[in-house]
């Protein structure tokens, strides 16, 4: 039982947790959980500035986003959330135990996988890589950060009578 | 100039959000320019008659790694063409002022986004580009804040996820067996042995499957494009999917797969079931929009059956057709915004004798629907005619005679939506309804202009495909 | 303290599987659109995993972590969007049920 399978292990709890838990706020701390448990992992395998991103931004910012959309739809008194939680758990009870049976499964298989060997140009700086080499996809994450902003103009903003 | 059909709608999009609150309808004229301009420099490209190596040193020191092809040239020239179409069509359908700044912002966007799609050369980039159409199409269909639009859209969102999960799985996979995305690296992955490869491959194209709206995973297609306001149903039908979907598979078939079988196989059989299965769908609908939307279904289904063609005829029928359907179908969506614009409803059962009231769009929309359903000499015919020939010449005879029934299927809907909206007597609540106005109606006669030309004019179009090459 | 790190591609690809599951899960039996959100955030997250770990056995990290910051991007503002059509959604229709309100028929 190595560190990384402990890891890997809490990572899959704090998703199932996420999935199973009747309050929605709940849900939204599993999965900043779950988020920080990905970018322990990520950073134990050597990948460090992609889990620096993943920490603030996915554990940190989507958490900001959901915890505002949650607080500006909620609605309901809490006792009608705990009428509906029998009717989710008969949706929901099987998820363990399919997970377990699929951990379970996927442990026996054993075939050998061809990877692709190292070359010496790859093992490069991130940086180096996401600057140099893939200056496309820079330019379409300002594309859609744009794309990002304009949604948030078109979306979140009340109709109102000045609009023209 | 591959670089500058990625930076100039930059460029205008910047400028659109620097004008001041006063000159903001300006920006649906900046992004028309930008559009205008595309199809003519992309009309004069293969033509010869333009220069752009004045610009080497400048496309040297940005590095964009994007290069233009004649696949490109048709996705680019079709883009060019539904979006001024769309964009002409969001003056009346739009109300607000706003709503028109936004959604020329929003067409924009998704112009770099498939300008981008149709010149890269690498699985991540394309992904990063159908991504970035994605979002702007989301937001597109939303943008009118109405009771279906937001149901419409999310189903489009957590179907495009779904895409993209599949999508990021293949491109892990070939990371670990390959070591690189590029194109050439997916070929090369593809020619060694070992099933992983090749697993990879069919998870890139269920993403993309699902993107385009295939069998079967339609269901997101006909509740978006009619739950999205007319503009944004014209932009989204004419281009977006089939520019994220399809586009992306002939790309795959082009450059990755080449003669390889089982690909083939796979483009058969999913472009055999959607081309039949969205015909029926389509002639059951009494709603003009889902009607329309099913047919798109069925086309893409044509487009990707030709894809499992002979090597050269195949490719070349499927753009053709790929330029006729968004052609044809941005024409036919803005007709239906006519028409809803005038009568204020899309409910086939409703409607009757239009024909007399609205003599222009039910000309040009029986224009666009002959062609569709392939009848000589429109365009789609010819389009067709090289679809069933590419089949034939590879021995599918079977599936040459599911494209040839298939036709007769489609002929009857669109009969039976010509009928349904435009022949008989008018019923006496549509008594005062007029011809739509100017900016829907250039539109549709340019649209249908091209439509004949093509159709008239083929043996030139088809000696500069064929000629031209791939 | 050096960690040892398996090298073993079926051990991750284990993992991914059941994050993948559960994701799918969450998404598919829920009427709340805003689980339905979190389910598709933990199937992105599946997804980053597989890139970070395909880039680790294939020597091809600096590759897998570029392609990952890219992917990340997205994902949060796909999210963003998604968080505004749940939020018109709500405003339209007074509720986050989407049994309530099956009117397209897709």
């Amino acid at each position: 039982m190595t560190l990384m399978t402990i890891l890997l292990v809490l990572l899959v709890l704090a998703g199932l947790w996420a999935s199973m838990t009747t309050l929605l706020l709940r849900a939204t701390i599993a999965l900043a959980l779950a988020s920080a448990m990905l970018a322990v992992v990520m950073y134990t395998l050597g990948a460090t500035i992609a889990a620096v991103l993943e920490l603030s931004v996915c554990a940190g910012l989507i958490s900001v986003v959901f915890v505002s959309v949650i607080s500006l739809t909620q609605r309901k008194p809490f006792k009608d959330y705990v009428v509906r939680r029998a009717s989710r758990l008969t949706r929901f009870w099987p998820l363990p135990l399919v997970l377990v049976a699929a951990g379970v499964a996927l442990s026996f298989v054993h075939s050998p996988v061809q990877v692709a060997l190292p070359v010496p140009g790859a093992e490069g700086d991130v940086r180096v890589v996401l600057w140099n080499l893939r200056q496309l996809d820079l330019f379409g994450q300002i594309l859609i950060l744009l794309a990002g902003v304009i949604g948030v103009l078109v979306l979140f903003k009340r109709e109102s009578k000045d609009d023209n | 100039m591959s670089h500058l059909l990625l930076l100039v709608p930059f460029a205008a999009l910047i400028l659109a959000n620097l004008l001041p609150r006063s000159a903001r309808p300006a920006a649906t004229w900046i992004a028309f320019g930008v559009l205008a301009l595309q199809t003519v420099a992309v009309v004069l490209q293969p033509l010869g008659l333009t220069d752009w190596s004045a610009l080497d040193p400048v496309d040297a020191t940005i590095g964009l790694r994007v290069s233009m092809d004649n696949l490109s040239i048709l996705l680019l020239l079709s883009a060019g063409l539904a979006g001024m179409a769309s964009l002409m069509a969001a003056g009346p359908g739009l109300k607000t002022g706003r709503e028109r700044f936004l959604f020329a912002n929003l067409v924009l966007v998704a112009l770099i986004g498939i300008n981008g799609i149709s010149m890269v050369r690498d699985l991540f980039s394309l992904y990063v580009f159908i991504e970035v159409t994605a979002v702007a199409t989301f937001i597109l269909v939303a943008i009118r804040h109405g009771t279906d639009a937001f149901e419409g859209a999310w189903k489009y969102v957590v179907l495009s996820a779904v895409a993209s999960v599949l999508m990021l799985s293949s491109i892990a996979l070939y990371i670990l067996v390959e070591g690189g995305v590029s194109l050439a690296a997916v070929t090369h992955a593809l020619a060694s042995p070992g099933p992983i490869p090749w697993i990879a491959a069919a998870l890139f194209l269920c993403g993309l499957f699902i993107k385009g709206g295939l069998v079967p995973f339609h269901g997101w297609l006909a509740d978006a494009y009619s739950a999205a306001p007319a503009p944004a149903s014209i932009f989204m039908a004419g281009i977006v999917t089939k520019a994220s979907g399809v586009f992306a598979l002939m790309r795959l078939a082009q450059s990755v797969f080449a003669d390889a079988l089982p690909a083939r196989w796979i483009f058969l059989v999913v472009g055999a079931v959607t081309l039949v299965v969205g015909a029926f769908l389509a002639l059951t609908q009494s709603d003009m929009k889902r009607m329309l939307a099913y047919s798109s279904v069925s086309q893409i289904g044509y487009i990707v059956l030709a894809l499992g063609g002979s090597q050269q005829l195949g490719i070349v029928a499927a753009a053709l057709h790929f330029f006729n359907h968004a052609v044809s179908k941005s024409q036919l969506f803005a007709n239906a915004e006519a028409i809803e614009e005038q009568l204020g409803t899309v409910s086939m059962d409703r409607m009757g004798g239009l024909g007399s009231r609205m003599p222009v769009t039910a000309g040009t929309s029986a224009v666009a629907s002959l062609s569709i359903a392939g009848l000589p000499p429109l365009a789609g015919f010819w389009s067709k005619l090289l679809i069933v020939i590419a089949l034939w010449q590879v021995g599918q005879y079977t599936f040459a005679a599911i494209a040839v029934l298939t036709s007769l299927v489609t002929l009857g809907y669109f009969l039976s939506l010509q009928r349904r909206v435009f022949f008989g007597t008018p019923l006496p609540e549509w008594a005062s309804v007029k011809e739509a106005g100017g900016r829907l109606l250039v539109p549709a006669l340019a649209l249908s202009l091209i439509t004949v030309a093509i159709g008239l004019g083929f043996p030139l179009v088809l000696s500069m495909l064929l000629g031209g090459g791939q | 303290m050096t960690i040892d790190i398996p090298q073993s591609f079926w051990l991750y690809f284990a993992f991914f599987v059941l994050l993948l599951v559960d994701g799918a899960w969450c998404m598919l039996a829920t009427y709340n659109l805003l689980r339905m959100l979190i389910g598709l955030e933990i199937l992105m997250k599946s997804v980053t995993f597989f890139l970070i770990v395909a880039g680790y056995l294939g020597h091809r990290l600096a590759l897998a972590q570029a392609m990952v910051i890219t992917v990340i991007v997205i994902e949060v503002v796909v999210v963003v969007v998604a968080a505004g059509i749940i939020l018109g959604f709500f405003r339209a229709h007074d509720s986050m049920n989407v049994r309530n309100t099956r009117n397209l028929k897709g």
